[in-house]
Formats: structure tokens, C-alpha cells, sequence
């Protein structure tokens, strides 16, 4: 049967990529599930239906069977330096667009902190009329606002960077991006409380934590749609990610979005902190570097089939995936199975929100031979995600963060896949 | 033309019309600056923020190789964490891995001692007191060649201090957002 496309789902692209509708339309054909399904066995009562189970917890916890679905992070380059790194989502186990609060990713440059909230202040300042500080209890009655948005730090993708492709997986290449929905104060509130002094024009925000994380950010941007947020998914803010209270900057490069956000300094110019300057900028072939990167750029990459993801043999298959723009909605994905010939476009998981993951997924019928999986996404301002090449033809291969470039795996005999430039 | 001045025009195009009705319940209580002196920290390019206090670089000598050359190798060199010092043409050699220093790389050495005071040493940060901090900016600023010797650092002279490579940094080429 391989390789016959038995489904009744037209073919939308070489390499056995099928229509998107298919997957909703009820077009693929019972002949060709069947073919692949499991054989016949004899079902008899198991152990957990013949008495009764657990008591309740008070705080949940996964199944037991599914503790291979975990954050993992690279030992620091000093071992006197733990809590120096990231740890990253495991985005091949995951479905959704949402990121469990114990899976998003976690950035420290000194370390998570320990902080209680009743001794935690945030203060505004500087080019204000009313330099002002505030108790956690004070911004928690503040009207509040929620939106789901994605974070993705700066270094997201810098193996990609690499001159020769890691054998690595999907966590391990995007893990460094998630999605939450995250709840707060819009800062353009705080900010007017404290009255703006015209010659403002970026908002210093600094972390509480060991390194005094700290950004510059566009007053603009502060004004628009940032909030001082307390909850992530409902719940406050998990300490990996700011508790008791974070910047979110939606769209923005990671560490712009400060955690255990403690001041916030109205200010004339940039202050040029360490990462803003030493880090978090691309250097360019010529020996220039790009400065103030603030929008991550238009981005996907495909979570399943991937490595450690594979296919026990020749069938139906959906590849599914996630999308994102700093600068807004996603407006299509597009889907190759022979490395970037020819494109399929995927449909889009609703709701796709603006700076938001957006899921993507699209059948495809594999035939067993080898292939070449590769997604590409386009935002609503009409920005396409680049090819490698391209990004290297732009910016060289030292720039480290802001890497949006295709990621392909390639699909074995065996069904596994694995990393690998084209 | 610096980076801000760029950035200028987009900004305030973006800044014309906020969208912002909403109104709070005006719970902030008022802060005066001497509450929050301990937390005011950050040093602007211009030298706003640095505080009293001076430093050489033969002082500054002294305290990295205590404090600082067990994460940061002799002098700077690096390992196991970043290398403070040196990578000078490296930049402009796309062949070579690029090697980003504080000498190299860094536009505003008013940056070295805004990160230093908050940051470092990396398990013990704040705990340098200002003229120390000023001798170990005085200290890898002599090592990458940057001042001289006898160069005192302090709140005139290091705003002053321009950076190799001070000009080094470009716009990004698409819209900022
Ligand atoms: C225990 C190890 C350790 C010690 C001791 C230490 N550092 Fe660091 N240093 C680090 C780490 C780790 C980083 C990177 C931090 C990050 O990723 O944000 C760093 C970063 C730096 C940087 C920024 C480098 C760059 O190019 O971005 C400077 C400058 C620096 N340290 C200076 C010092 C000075 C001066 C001292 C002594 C007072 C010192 N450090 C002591 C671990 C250490």
C-alpha cells in the first residue's frame, strides 16, 4: 500500500504531504487508518478498574508515565556558576500552543531567586512627577488584563548557528521559546500614576535578582501593550519566571520581558547595559552589529514527527508544529517534504493570536523512503521566515541570537529524525 | 550620529497615540530618592549615576587576581567564564570565531562599571565598594590597551574613555516594530 495515496485526500505537495482540509473534513479514507491500525486483542478489566484509585493532591502532578516530559538544560560552562543558562521546553511532547507553567523555558544569568512577595517593592522613577513604589498587595488591585503570548529568549535557535548540524532535537534547538497566558497591570496605568516627564523616552526595568537583569525598552512599547504581570496560566508566576511579578513585553526579545521586575526608571537614552550591548547583539560578517533587536522575528519549526519522534512504519501521519511573530498574527504556514521543493500549506490551529504560538498541523501520507520535513511561516506584516542560506546571506553564521531560520529534519528509513542542513 | 538618534523618529512615531483610558486606583505611595539611593544603580553613558570615588589600574591588578581570575582567567584571559581582555581584530574576520570582549566588543565603558558593581564578582555581587569597582574598570581598561597606566578612574574620566569599538554598533534594517 505504501506510497499509494488511498485516503481520498488529495496530494497538496510532493512527498506525500495531503491536503490541510483532510484533516477536518473527515476525507481521509477508512481503508487507509486501518491498514496501520493495531491488530485485534482481547480486552479484559486492568487492575485500576477493579478497585478503587488515589486519593486526591493538593497540588497536581503528571502521571507517573510521563516523566520523560521534562525541562533539560546544558551544565554551566563553570560548575561554581549552577542557576547560570537556561532550561528548555520539551516541545516534541507537547500538542497546543499553550506551555505548562512547570515546562516553559527558564533564563537566569544569576541564578533563580527566592523571593517573598511581602518584602518585594517595584518602584518607578526618574523622569517622573510622582516617583512612586509599590507592594505586591497594592498591584494586585489593579484592574488587570490577560493575554496569551509567547516568550522566546534572544538565543533561541543558536545551534543553527553551528557550521555543521547537531545531532540534537527540537527541545534542544527551540526549546528556548514558550507560551503562556500571563495576567497584570498595564504598565501605561502604572506609568501614568507616576506621571511621564516628556523628555522620557525609555523605561529602564531591572530584575531583583543576583545579576540586576536589566533592559531598556521603548517608552512607545511600555505605553502600548505591556504589563507588570503576577499570574502565569492562572496561577502566580512560577519563581523561574519572575514571581512575585514580571515585565511582559509582548513580542519582544526574552530578556526584555524583566523578571522579578523590582525598578523601572524613566529615562531620556538607552542605558547600555551588558545585555544590551555585549549581548543580546548580532554581530555581522563585516564586523558590525546589529544593535536593538526588539521584535522577535517571524519563526516555526515542526514538533512531531522529530527526533525521538519518529514513525514505526510507512502510514498516515499528521506533522504538527508551532508558529510566532513579534510582530503579530501568523498569517500562513507552509509545509515541505522534500526539503524545500515544493510547499503545502498547513492549517492553523484556532485561536491565532497576535504574539502568540500558533499550531499548525498537516497530514502526510509517508511512503517509508527518505524525506525532508521543513516549515515555514509568514506573519500578517508579511515577513517569511528566511532559509538558512539566506539568513547566512544577511548575517553570517556569528551572530548568535535572533536565529529564525528553517529547520529541517530528515526522515530515515527507520522512521527516525534527525537535524540536517540543505 | 549615535544609536538613539536613529531610533528617534520611529520612536515617536509610535509614541503619537497611546491607547491607554484605563485608570488605576492610585495605590503607589510616594518614593523619595533617598529611600531608594540603594537600588539606583545603573550608570548612563553620559556618567550619569557613577558615584565618588577613583581608582588605578595597579589597585584594580590586585583585586581581580582575588576576585575575579578564578572564573575569569590571569589578566582576563578568560575560562572558564568570559574573557575580559584582547580579541582585537577578530570582529572583521568572519573566518575566525569572533571573540567578544570587554576591549573588543564593548561600546561604553561606562557599561563595564554599571555590570561590575551590580553583577560581579558572580557569588558575591554588591558586595565591591566604589573605588574598587573603579580600579577594576581602570584594570581591564589598561589591559586591553583602551587607557593608560597611570590613568585614575572616576566619575570625569571614565565617561570620557571611548571604546574601540564605539562605533561598532548599527540599526537593525527592519522596522524596530
Ligand atoms: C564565580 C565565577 C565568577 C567570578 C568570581 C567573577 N565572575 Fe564575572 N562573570 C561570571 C559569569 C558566569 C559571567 C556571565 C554572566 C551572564 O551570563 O550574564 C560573568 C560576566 C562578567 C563580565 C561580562 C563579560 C561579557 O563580555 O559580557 C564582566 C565584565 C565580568 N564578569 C567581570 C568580573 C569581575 C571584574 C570580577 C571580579 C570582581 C568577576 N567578574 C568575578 C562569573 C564570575
Amino acid at each position: 500500500m505504501s506510497g499509494q495515496n488511498t485516503s481520498g485526500a488529495p496530494p497538496a505537495a510532493g512527498g506525500g504531504l495531503l491536503d490541510r482540509r483532510a484533516l477536518f473534513e473527515g476525507a481521509l479514507g477508512a481503508g487507509l487508518l486501518s491498514a496501520s491500525g493495531a491488530a485485534a486483542e482481547t480486552l479484559g478489566d486492568p487492575v485500576w478498574t477493579q478497585k478503587p484509585g488515589a486519593n486526591f493532591t493538593p497540588y497536581g502532578q503528571p502521571s507517573r508515565f510521563e516523566s520523560k516530559v521534562k525541562r533539560v538544560w546544558a551544565p554551566p560552562a563553570n560548575p561554581a556558576t549552577p542557576g547560570i543558562g537556561a532550561s528548555r521546553t520539551p516541545h516534541q511532547f507537547l500538542d497546543g500552543a499553550i506551555t505548562p507553567n512547570s515546562l516553559h523555558f527558564e533564563r537566569a544569568h544569576g541564578g533563580i531567586p527566592d523571593i517573598d512577595p511581602e518584602q518585594h517593592r517595584l518602584v518607578i522613577h526618574g523622569l517622573v512627577k510622582r516617583p512612586l513604589v509599590f507592594t505586591m498587595e497594592a498591584l494586585s488591585r489593579y484592574p488587570m488584563k490577560s493575554r496569551i503570548a509567547f516568550i522566546e529568549c534572544g538565543g533561541n535557535g543558536g545551534s543553527l548557528s553551528q557550521p555543521v548540524a547537531q545531532n540534537v532535537d527540537a527541545q534542544a534547538i527551540r526549546g528556548l521559546v514558550s507560551c503562556a497566558e500571563w495576567t497584570g497591570v498595564p504598565l501605561s496605568i502604572l506609568l501614568d500614576e507616576a506621571g511621564v516627564d516628556p523628555a522620557a523616552k525609555f523605561v529602564f526595568a531591572e530584575g531583583a535578582d543576583s545579576a540586576g537583569m536589566s533592559r531598556s525598552i521603548p517608552l512607545a512599547k511600555a505605553m502600548d501593550d505591556a504589563l507588570v504581570c503576577l499570574y502565569q496560566n492562572g496561577e502566580r508566576i512560577r519563581p523561574g519566571n519572575g514571581y512575585p511579578v514580571r515585565l511582559l513585553a509582548p513580542g519582544f526579545e526574552g530578556n526584555m520581558n524583566v523578571k522579578w521586575l523590582r525598578r523601572l526608571k524613566l529615562v531620556a537614552s538607552p542605558v547600555m547595559t551588558k545585555d544590551e550591548t555585549s549581548k543580546y547583539t548580532v554581530l555581522l560578517d563585516s564586523g558590525k552589529t546589529w544593535q536593538f533587536i526588539w521584535p522577535i522575528e517571524v519563526n516555526s519549526f515542526i514538533t512531531r514527527p522529530s527526533p525521538g519522534i519518529g514513525m514505526p512504519g510507512p502510514g498516515l501521519f499528521e506533522i504538527s508544529g508551532l508558529a510566532w511573530s513579534g510582530a503579530g498574527q501568523i498569517k500562513t504556514v507552509e509545509v515541505s517534504a522534500d526539503g524545500g521543493k515544493s510547499w503545502a500549506p498547513a492549517a492553523l490551529q484556532d485561536p491565532v493570536l497576535p504574539k502568540a504560538l500558533t499550531r499548525f498541523r498537516i497530514p502526510w501520507k509517508w511512503d517509508g523512503g527518505p524525506a525532508l520535513l521543513q516549515s515555514r511561516s509568514t506573519d500578517a506584516a508579511g515577513n517569511l521566515q528566511p532559509s538558512r542560506a539566506a539568513m547566512i546571506a544577511e548575517r553570517g553564521l556569528r551572530g548568535q541570537f535572533h536565529v529564525n531560520c528553517i529547520l529541517t529534519w530528515a526522515i530515515g528509513a527507520n522512521g527516525e529524525a534527525s537535524n540536517v542542513y540543505v | 550620529m549615535s544609536m538613539f538618534e536613529w531610533l528617534a523618529p520611529a520612536l515617536l512615531l509610535l509614541f503619537a497615540g497611546p491607547l491607554h483610558a484605563a485608570e488605576g486606583p492610585g495605590l503607589g505611595a510616594p518614593a523619595n530618592e533617598a529611600d531608594i539611593a540603594a537600588w539606583n544603580i545603573e550608570i548612563q553613558p553620559d556618567g550619569k549615576g557613577l558615584p565618588a570615588g577613583r581608582g588605578l589600574a595597579a589597585e584594580g591588578e590586585k583585586i581581580f587576581a582575588e576576585k575575579c581570575q578564578r572564573c575569569h582567567g590571569e589578566k582576563g584571559g578568560g575560562k572558564p567564564n568570559d574573557q575580559l581582555v584582547g580579541g582585537f581584530g577578530t570582529l572583521s574576520a568572519p573566518e575566525k570565531p569572533a571573540v567578544k570582549t570587554v576591549g573588543s566588543f564593548w561600546p561604553y565603558a561606562t557599561t563595564l562599571f554599571d555590570y561590575t558593581r551590580r553583577a560581579m564578582p558572580w557569588d558575591a555581587p554588591r558586595s565591591l565598594s566604589n573605588p574598587e569597582v573603579y580600579a577594576l574598570v581602570a584594570f581591564l581598561l589598561r589591559e586591553n590597551g583602551v587607557i593608560g597606566a597611570d590613568d585614575a578612574m572616576d566619575a570625569d574620566t571614565l565617561p570620557r574613555v571611548v571604546m574601540p569599538n564605539r562605533d561598532g554598533f548599527i540599526p537593525f534594517p527592519r522596522k524596530p516594530f
